[in-house]
């Protein structure tokens, strides 16, 4: 007994040994501590974070049912690239869906941009512009008139997208049609259109250049930087706040909840840019996808314009008698989704290759759907972007992992349907219980 | 078992938090006669009728209410049980589908029928007998839409009667008739009277009592004043028992001085939003000093509303007359229009037009001061939040933090954090519309000082408001409005709880010195 009490005393009297203890327990603490504020942030936001909780379930599960190829770099690369068209769509539809609205056109109207996308690159173009081109400047390369013709594209495919915008929002807004109605003319009017446009057939080649907007990668130091750019964002940002915060008087956080965050994010971004980065490289339409998101997310946070939105969905009577112009907010509102219909049809355009009626069906649901999950309330004034992007990378997930799986093409459709239901339903009991 | 009297109340006595609605209200109502209940807002009939029709079931107030010798116990809050005992109620906003004839309104809910298939020709016919047996003429078979609102009201009744009801409560019946229909209904009253069905009526209308009704009881701050035969009173003396309360220390002390003349209007006309035949403001001037508080009173619907929201811009159309603001011609435009140039709103009812519910008490408060703290691309956060912290301790707004969900708050805090919003933005002149319906005696008292600070600052303050002690200890001048005109003007010094009722009534001098 004696002997290995002085054996244990010996022990702890050593000196290095008394330091790594020390810094085992302040590394507990430290968990500890992150571990507590992650909980109770997690309370605050609790349905974005189910939704991400189930998220990593679905990962798991496919994971381990396809035996490791879901998590591939591979397999993940194609997930987040296939995510990104109805992520596009799903960004705005949050805001329309927000101000108490929808938007059941947003699929036809994609398929139309892609192929007014390809029309142009294919008869338009060609026809018109490059007679043009080479009489100003003979000579040309025949890939840098592909360049031009795809930034033309590019911007068509805007100004369409913000026609049918316009559209939409004119006779939603300030001839007082439901929305719903007005939408799903859309969905019929639009697909009309790109029966007309192709003729009924598909429309090929496109440009090079374009492919590159869905199909792309970027070289992996290129993800590097990228990654150290967000990191400095990231970094500068949240000091910047502590900063401004001070100047004002008013509390700042404590300085290990910052660092955590700061550690968590960047973690995330290093993380998924050296598991591409074993792949290929960063995914062009995913890079672009994050930047849209980003843009929105501080559009709909820290702009009157989207607190105006919110107000608008949360009370317009309110709203109103506060002095906000609900017309013009909604126009916008409808505005800014048919230009990101119009990002969503180009990436259509890339994505195929062609210009081919029936393009972007069923989009518009799967895009409503994401934003559903991700916790956007139909009745209006509640709903943001980032669950917007979950939502639609768990129906990504699910369609990724059960083509994978082999899953018959009738229990994906069901299953799809039943997930939408289920997260409804959770959102619902929660809030039943909050009340 | 009395048969003399088909309903007793015994002591009824109702709170809500912190307020009493109705304490110890006692009296009787006779079979057959017609019982006219009257009092000022707020005097406790449409708490005492939800009591009668089990809205507030059984133990969730005392005393006892006997109907045909035996105590009343709903216990749920369902309507259809105080139906079946023979109790119906009309309310003065009509609950009828105006896609549906009226024979379908009249048995909704209880269509003839075998296994589920509507058996037409029974149900018309059964409508037919009834409106027979009650003399009620009005074309069943035509959707009540088509109707006019006096027709529609008769829809009601016979609906009322089809159900077998001995007891009809009427609750404002005439408020939305022409002259020919209160007429109509008034013989109906009659018939249905010699017929043996006993009739409450509640009305704000003191002469239509002295015409149908038998027996006036009349309430005021939750309590019987007193129960009078018809013949043995007379208007003067309703109207005193309508206001004579004695006025204690509920509000702070207020001095009377004021400066130039911020607002003038004249000869103010507007007309209804959807029906944009009918008048609503009809040929309105007074004018408004810096540091006044100028309190409009009338009854529900005299048009108070529908003055202050056109003048913010949010109502009428149509709209002639002149405003001057600060001498300059003022043209009413919309909400931001009026905003920008000072003058704020503070809504009447306060969770569907002042707040956004489901948003943080900081949201709610910068929602219509967003620009003063953002520029074209984004808000700032921190000067938002420091507004906000200060605009909450000005108005000692008792919140967790600045992110709690208005929703939280008490009915107070709620009315707070709307008069904070528009504080913010720092008004010329704050429209207030009914600032302290439906909140405690306390947060009463400390938004009339905060009012009377205001208004020693400089800031017009104009106050809509439906109970009269209010506006006679807090106003520096008296608008009376009755039917959309303006029945008088009153300075504080010869204001008085009766002249103010009689204007508002319609009687008395329409005088008009601005």
């Amino acid at each position: 007994m004696s002997k290995e009490k002085g054996f244990l005393n010996q022990f702890y009297n050593n000196k290095v040994i008394v330091f790594f203890i020390r810094i085992f327990k302040e590394t507990g603490k430290f968990l500890f501590r992150i571990g507590t504020f992650i909980w109770k942030k997690s309370k605050k936001n609790l349905k974005t974070y189910t939704m991400i909780f189930a998220l990593l379930f679905l990962w798991i599960l496919f994971g381990v049912l396809s035996n490791g190829t879901f998590v591939s770099p591979r397999n993940i690369s194609n997930l987040f690239r296939q995510m990104t068209i109805i992520s596009f769509l799903a960004i705005g539809m949050v805001l329309i869906i927000v101000t108490g609205n929808i938007d059941l056109s947003v699929g036809s109207a994609t398929g139309f941009v892609a192929t007014v996308v390809a029309y142009f690159q294919v008869f338009t173009f060609p026809k018109l512009l490059i007679p043009l081109i080479s009489f100003l400047f003979p000579g040309i390369p025949a890939g840098i008139s592909g360049i031009i013709s795809t930034v033309l594209a590019i911007i068509i495919a805007l100004g369409t997208g913000a026609l049918i915008g316009l559209w939409n929002g004119v006779i939603v807004a300030y001839l007082k049609v439901p929305a719903f109605i007005v939408t799903l003319g859309g969905l019929l009017i639009f697909r009309g259109l790109m029966i007309a446009v192709t003729g009924g057939k598909s429309i090929s080649p496109l440009e090079k250049s374009l492919d590159v907007i869905y199909n792309g990668y970027l070289p992996n130091e290129i993800g590097l930087v990228i990654a150290f750019l967000v990191i400095v964002f990231i970094v500068f940002n949240i000091l910047w706040q502590r900063h401004k915060r001070r100047q004002y008087g008013l509390d700042v956080n404590p300085f290990l909840s910052d660092l955590g965050k700061i550690c968590f994010f960047s973690g995330l971004v290093v993380i998924y840019i050296i598991y591409i980065n074993s792949y290929h490289g960063v995914q062009s339409p995913v890079l672009f996808m994050a930047f849209v998101a980003f843009l929105f997310a501080y559009l709909a946070k820290n702009t009157r314009f989207g607190r105006y939105a919110y107000a608008i969905g949360g009370n317009s009577e309110a709203a109103r008698l506060s002095g906000i112009n609900i017309k013009a907010n909604v126009l916008k509102v409808f505005i800014l989704m048919g230009m990101l219909v119009g990002v969503a049809g180009i990436m259509l355009a890339a994505r195929v290759g062609t210009g081919a009626p029936g393009g972007g069906e069923t989009y518009e649901l799967y895009a409503i759907a994401a934003c559903v999950i991700g916790g956007t309330s139909l009745m209006g004034g509640e709903g943001t972007i980032l669950g917007a992007l979950i939502g639609s990378l768990v129906m990504a997930s699910l369609d990724n992992g059960m083509v994978l799986l082999n899953v018959p093409s009738f229990a994906q459709y069901v299953i799809k349907g039943l997930v939408l239901v289920f997260a409804v339903w959770v959102d619902v009991a929660t809030r039943k219980t909050k009340e | 078992m009395n048969n003399e009297y088909i309903l007793e109340f015994d002591r009824v006595t109702k709170d809500f938090p912190g307020i009493r609605a109705l304490s110890d209200v006692s009296f009787k109502v006779r079979q057959g006669e017609i019982h006219g209940i009257c009092g000022e807002n707020g005097a406790g009939k449409s708490t005492l009728m939800k009591i009668i029709t089990g809205v507030y079931p059984f133990h969730s107030y005392q005393g006892r209410v006997i109907f045909n010798g035996q105590e009343l116990m709903f216990t749920g809050s369902s309507i259809r049980k105080a139906i079946e005992k023979g109790i119906a109620i009309v309310y003065q906003e009509l609950a009828l589908i105006s896609r549906m004839t009226a024979g379908e309104n009249i048995f909704l809910g209880r269509e003839p029928n075998t296994h589920g298939i509507i058996n037409w020709h029974e149900l018309y016919s059964k409508t037919q007998a009834l409106l027979k047996q009650y003399n009620l003429f009005f074309p069943f078979s035509a959707p009540v839409g088509k109707l006019g609102v006096g027709q529609q009201q008769l829809v009601e009744i016979a609906k009322a009667l089809s159900e077998n009801a001995q007891l009809l409560i009427l609750d404002e019946p005439t408020s939305a008739l022409t002259e020919t229909e209160v007429d109509t209904l008034m013989n109906i009253l009659q018939k249905l009277k010699q017929e043996g069905v006993t009739c409450i009526y509640i009305s704000h209308k003191i002469e239509e009592f002295f015409r149908i009704a038998d027996t006036i009881t009349v309430l005021r701050d939750g309590k019987t004043i007193n129960t009078k035969k018809t013949g043995q009173t007379s208007i003067p003396e309703i109207i005193q028992m309508m206001v004579g309360r004695e006025m204690k220390e509920r509000f702070p002390k207020h001095e009377h001085n004021f400066k130039q003349i911020v607002l003038e209007v004249k000869n103010l006309t507007a007309f209804h939003p959807e029906y944009p035949e009918k008048m609503v403001i009809k040929d309105i001037s007074f004018s408004l000093r810096r540091g006044e508080i100028l309190g409009i009173a009338g009854l529900m619907g005299s048009g108070r509303t529908e003055l202050v929201t056109t003048l913010f811009g949010e109502y009428g159309i149509n709209i002639s007359g002149k405003v001057l603001l600060n001498g300059k011609p003022f043209i009413i435009h919309s909400a931001r229009h009026s905003i920008n140039n000072g003058i704020s709103l503070v809504p009447e009812n306060r969770k569907e037009q002042g707040l956004i519910l489901n948003q943080s008490i900081m949201e709610n408060i910068s929602l219509p001061n967003l620009i003063q703290f953002s520029n074209a691309f984004s808000i700032n956060k921190h000067e938002e939040i420091t507004t906000c912290q200060e605009a909450i301790k000005q108005l000692t707004i008792k919140c967790g933090t600045l992110n709690a969900e208005v929703n939280s708050l008490s009915g107070g805090n709620q009315q707070k954090v709307v008069i904070a919003k528009w504080l913010v933005s720092n008004p010329m002149i704050l429209i207030m519309d009914e600032p302290t319906r439906g909140i405690d005696v306390g947060a009463k008292y400390e938004i009339y000082k905060l009012m009377i600070k205001l208004a020693s600052q400089g800031v017009a303050i104009i106050m809509v408001s439906s109970e009269l002690p209010e506006i006679l200890a807090l106003s520096d001048t008296i608008l009376v409005m009755h039917e959309g005109c303006c029945k008088g003007i009153l300075s504080y010094s010869e204001a008085s709880q009766e002249r103010i009722m009689t204007l508002a009534t319609g009687y008395g001098e329409c005088f008009q010195n601005t």
